[in-house]
C-alpha cells in the first residue's frame, strides 16, 4: 500500500495547536519557500557546495515533518545524508525525484487547505 | 533589571527557515510569551545586545552564523552567557546534540517541537533564570558592579593576585562631636547622602568602593579590573570628592545644619588584590604596605591640615594637577621618612 502524502494525523494535530487559519498561512509560507529551496539546492549542485546542498535539504526536511509531508521529509533526510556523495557525482537525480515529492505534497498540502 | 512578569516573558526565535520561524512564533504567541525573531545567529547577536530577551530558541543550521558559532560567542560575552538557550534543531547525530550542551545550551528539542513539552521546557528554564537574576540582584546589592562582574567571570576563591594600583583612603573630620551634637537620623541621613557623593566621585573615575567603617571609606583604584592611569584617577577622584562637599555644605549651611570636612590619603604601588575573610562572608580588599601608608596619609591630613596627601609613586604619575612637597614625613608605622605631597584643593566649608 502507497503511504498517504501528507499523514493526516500529523496535519490535523497542528491545525489543533496552531489553528486552522493560521496552518492555512503557514502552508502558503511553504509554497513560496519551498521553491526556493529546491533552486538553492539546484544552484548548490551546479557550484559544488556540499555545506549549502545540505543545509537546504535539512531546511525542506524539517518542514516536511512538520506538515506531516512524510516522503517529502524523507527525500530531503536522504539528500541531506548524502549531500557529499551527490555534490561528487554531480547527479541532479535525486534532486528531481525531491521536486517531484515536493510537488505532490504542495498538491496534497493546498487540498487539505481548501477543505 | 525586571524580572519576566510570570508565565509571559520575552523571546527570540533564531531560525533561518520561515516556514518553522511563523510556527514556532505562533505556539510562543498562544502561551503568552512576547516574540521576535532573526534569520541567522549575526542577526540574533545583534537583537540580544539592543533588546532585553529572556530566552534564545535557537536552530543550529544557518547561514552566515550557525547555531554552534552563536553558542560560542555568547559563552565569551560577559552580557549574553547567563541567557538562556533552548536549542530546536532536526539535527539527528547524538555527538551534535551533546555539543550544544557543552556550549552552554539548557536544552534541546527536536523538530517538529511539540507544543507541550515546549511549554514546560521554557518555564523551566525560565524559573532557572529568575533564580539566576535573583542572585545577581542579591550580588549587586552587596558588591560593586566590577566585583559582581570578577566574580561572575572568575567565580569566587578566597586569596589575591598582585596588582599595581592605588589606594584611598577618606574619612570625615570631627565626626564623633558631630554625630553627638544631632540625632542620629540626622547623622544617618548625612552618612547616606555623604557616601552617595563619594561614591558616585570614586566610580565615575573607575575606582571602587572596598570597604566603609562608620565615616570612612576606602577604595581601590586599579583593581578587580587594570586602570592604566590608577594615580591620576584617584587624585582627580579625591578633588571631585572635595567639590562635592564644597556644594553639599553649601546646602547644609543654607538648611542651617552642621557642615563637613574630609581628609583623603592616597598611595600607590604593588599589592595583593582578593577576596579575604571566610567562605561564607567575605570581603573585596587589597592589603600590603600601600595600603597601609594610604591609610597612614589619610590620618596625618590632620597634622598636615590638607585635605588630600599623596605619595611620592602617586605624585610621580600625575599630570596637570597642582602638588606641594611637604618633603620627608615621619610617618608612623615606616622605618623611613616618607616623601609627602599636598595636592592644592578648594576650601570644603563656606
Amino acid at each position: 500500500m502507497t503511504p498517504p502524502t501528507i499523514d493526516t494525523a500529523t496535519f490535523d494535530e497542528l491545525k489543533t495547536t496552531a489553528g486552522a487559519d493560521f496552518v492555512r498561512e503557514l502552508v502558503d509560507t511553504l509554497l513560496v519557500e519551498a521553491p526556493l529551496m529546491l533552486d538553492e539546492m539546484r544552484t548548490a549542485l551546479g557550484e559544488h557546495s556540499v555545506e549549502r546542498l545540505r543545509r537546504a535539504a535539512h531546511s525542506l526536511k524539517s518542514n516536511g515533518m512538520t506538515f506531516g509531508a512524510l516522503e517529502l521529509a524523507a527525500s530531503a533526510r536522504d539528500l541531506e545524508v548524502r549531500a557529499a556523495e551527490i555534490v561528487a557525482s554531480g547527479d541532479a537525480t535525486p534532486l528531481d525525484a525531491l521536486a517531484q515529492r515536493y510537488a505532490a505534497a504542495a498538491t496534497a498540502l493546498a487540498e487539505l487547505t481548501r477543505e | 533589571m525586571n524580572e519576566p512578569a510570570a508565565g509571559r516573558a520575552r523571546l527570540l526565535i533564531v531560525d533561518d527557515n520561515k516556514v518553522n520561524r511563523l510556527l514556532l512564533a505562533r505556539n510562543l504567541e498562544l502561551q503568552g510569551h512576547s516574540v521576535a525573531a532573526a534569520e541567522n545567529g549575526r542577526v540574533a547577536l545583534e537583537m540580544l545586545h539592543g533588546e532585553r530577551f529572556d530566552l534564545v530558541l535557537l536552530d543550529m543550521e544557518m547561514p552566515e552564523m550557525n547555531g554552534f558559532e552563536m553558542l560560542e560567542r555568547m559563552v565569551g560575552d560577559l552580557q549574553l552567557r547567563d541567557l538562556p538557550v533552548i536549542v530546536t534543531s532536526s539535527l539527528e547525530d547524538t555527538g551534535s546534540v551533546v555539543r550544544c550542551i557543552e556550549l552552554g545550551a539548557e536544552d534541546y528539542l527536536p523538530k517538529p517541537v511539540n507544543p507541550v513539552l515546549l511549554r514546560a521546557r521554557i518555564n523551566a528554564s525560565l524559573e532557572k533564570k529568575r533564580l539566576r537574576d535573583q542572585q545577581k540582584a542579591m550580588m549587586r546589592r552587596f558588591a560593586t558592579p566590577e566585583v559582581a562582574q570578577d566574580l561572575q567571570r572568575s567565580g569566587f576563591a578566597l586569596g589575591g593576585k598582585r596588582v599595581r594600583a592605588s589606594v584611598m583612603f577618606s574619612d570625615i573630620r570631627g565626626f564623633t562631636p558631630l554625630a553627638e551634637s544631632q540625632p542620629p537620623e540626622e547623622t544617618i541621613e548625612l552618612l547616606n547622602t555623604y557616601y552617595t557623593l563619594m561614591f558616585d566621585a570614586i566610580s565615575g573615575h573607575g575606582g571602587i568602593v572596598s570597604q566603609m567603617a562608620g565615616d570612612g571609606l576606602m577604595a581601590i583604584f586599579g583593581a578587580p579590573l587594570a586602570l592604566p592611569d590608577h594615580c591620576e584617577a584617584a587624585v582627580r577622584a579625591a578633588l571631585e570628592m572635595i567639590d562635592l562637599i564644597r556644594l553639599f555644605n553649601a546646602e547644609q549651611a543654607a538648611a542651617g545644619k552642621p557642615q563637613i570636612r574630609i581628609g583623603v590619603g592616597i598611595a600607590s604601588g604593588d599589592m595583593v588584590a582578593g577576596y579575604t575573610g571566610t567562605n561564607e562572608r567575605a570581603t573585596y580588599t587589597c592589603i600590603g604596605d600601600t595600603v597601609n601608608l594610604a591609610s597612614r596619609l589619610e590620618a596625618h591630613t590632620k597634622v598636615a591640615a590638607r585635605a588630600i596627601l599623596i605619595d611620592g609613586a602617586t605624585h610621580a604619575d600625575l599630570r596637570g594637577v597642582d602638588v606641594e612637597s611637604l618633603g620627608s614625613v615621619e610617618i608612623r608605622g615606616k622605618s623611613q621618612p616618607v616623601d609627602v605631597f599636598a595636592v592644592a584643593a578648594p576650601a570644603q566649608q563656606g
